[in-house]
């Protein structure tokens, strides 16, 4: 399979590319890592005129701490996630999670803004970014504007992100001292998207939770935070009976697509047991 | 749609070409180059026999276009063998017959000659999370992790005189 003709674009900044974008408007698409998008294209789901490659923009990469944010350049790839110390230390969920994507060339190429920009509900960034209260930088033609995580993801393949604007930086608080974390991905075999996964982040003060974020990946048309399973255990300790009563609020959300992964009670009961699984993992690292 | 001209280095011999920006690198090998060793399986990405060696890294062939490469060095299996003396983990893969059909070998080799360079004394475990991006439908993996760790010995050998 060959795609279909395009013109190439390898700008080496991001105001380049967004000059590109504004003279090339909807029939552009920018190449991050490719393994959407070029699958995409051969089969035809997708034929833009033009590929604007951002590959060769070094300030899209990198990972730094700045205050207590970590800064993270939309084009890092999972095997820089998962390698980074920075994100070892400050952002544990990530460097985990990541592991669990896809397989080790595919890790190598696949960028954390690309999957998040693509508003995929099988990619797992969305959910994790809503768990660690992630926020993207877009660069657009009037500048630069920050977005939420919560709230980015509209629909499958729709997100806040505009057709003139780059992903550039994903920020996120790094993790309070004793914060706890999992991520549990149901998939059949490697390089699966998950036929359910849960991100929780979670805190303690003396047994009962004082902060608690779940998101769940591949169960609804984009990532889903479960806000009522949160506010269902703010406060309480985590046991079964409290473990019961949140997947019960986040299965209540689910709206899964039924395809060979399961038909929807199928996903939306492993969405059930994911959500369990991460926050019982989350809960016994939370100190 | 314009042709670009690109220069890559493969397997240490530098090659100059203009190509079609959307022709993907494991035609470019095979059609360009006439480097028919790695394989097209998939073309979706997951099977990993186009696995080839991209500056340092294993990248699956078929989704990673040409032009992408102007200025890397890319490295195939044909690139493995020095001199006429297979590289460990040929050696590996035919000493503990870490294949059958073959067709998934030229992927696996490649995959596994950059593992050993990422963790160089591997355990059972972390070679098959390492490989986990190339499949094979005849040998049930086994032999494959065999070879492995046949290489990951040898590679670690003082080197006699």
């Amino acid at each position: 399979m060959i795609p279909p003709r395009f013109e190439y674009h390898a700008p080496k900044s991001v105001g380049e590319a967004v000059a590109l974008l504004g003279q090339l408007g909807s029939e552009a698409k920018l190449l991050a890592g490719g393994h959407s998008l070029l699958p995409m294209m051969k089969l035809r789901f997708a034929e833009p005129a033009h590929l604007i490659d951002i590959n060769r923009i070094p300030e899209l990469r990198g990972i730094r701490e700045a205050g207590g944010t970590v800064v993270i350049g939309a084009m890092t790839t999972e095997n820089e996630l998962i390698n980074s110390p920075v994100v070892q230390a400050k952002l544990p969920l990530l460097a985990e999670a990541a592991k669990l994507i896809a397989d080790p060339q595919v890790r190598n190429r696949g960028t954390i803004g690309g999957d998040i920009a693509h508003g995929d509900p099988g990619n797992d960034h969305p959910a994790l970014s809503i768990a660690i209260e992630a926020s993207f930088v877009l660069e657009g033609p009037s500048g630069r504007r920050t977005v939420a995580a919560d709230g980015f993801f509209l629909g499958t393949y729709m997100t806040l992100l505009e057709e003139n604007e780059v992903m550039c930086e994903i920020h996120a608080p790094a993790f309070a001292q004793g914060t706890g974390y999992a991520y549990e991905k149901l998939k059949r075999k490697t390089g699966d998207w998950a036929t359910a996964g849960c991100a929780v982040v979670i805190r303690k003060s003396g047994n009962t939770v004082s902060h608690v974020r779940i998101a769940l990946t591949n169960v609804a048309p984009t990532a889903l935070r479960a806000e009522a399973a949160e506010a269902a255990l703010l406060g309480q300790s985590v046991n079964a009976a409290t473990l019961q009563t949140a997947a019960d609020a986040a299965t209540a959300i689910c709206d899964p697509a039924e395809d060979l992964r399961g038909d929807i009670e199928y996903k939306t009961a492993m969405a059930g047991e994911m959500v369990k699984r991460a926050l019982a993992k989350a809960w016994a690292r939370c100190v | 749609m314009a042709k670009k001209l690109i220069t890559v280095n493969v397997n240490g011999k530098a090659q100059e070409k203009a190509v079609e920006p959307r022709t993907l690198l494991i035609h470019f090998l095979r059609e360009e180059l006439n480097l028919t060793g790695a394989h097209i399986g998939c073309e979706t990405s997951h099977c990993g026999a186009c696995t080839v060696d991209i500056d340092g890294q294993s990248v699956k062939s078929c989704t990673h276009l040409a032009v992408q490469c102007d200025g890397s060095e890319v490295l195939t299996v044909e690139g493995l063998a020095n001199k006429g003396v297979l590289h460990a983990v040929q050696e590996g893969f035919y000493k503990e017959h870490g294949l059958q059909c073959g067709f998934c070998t030229p992927g696996m080799l490649m995959r596994a000659y950059r593992f050993l360079q990422e963790n160089p004394n591997p355990s059972e475990d972390e070679i098959r999370h390492g490989m986990a991006g190339n499949l094979c439908r005849c040998t049930g993996y086994q032999n494959i992790v065999k070879a492995v760790q046949y290489a990951a010995k040898k590679l670690q050998e003082p080197v006699t005189a």
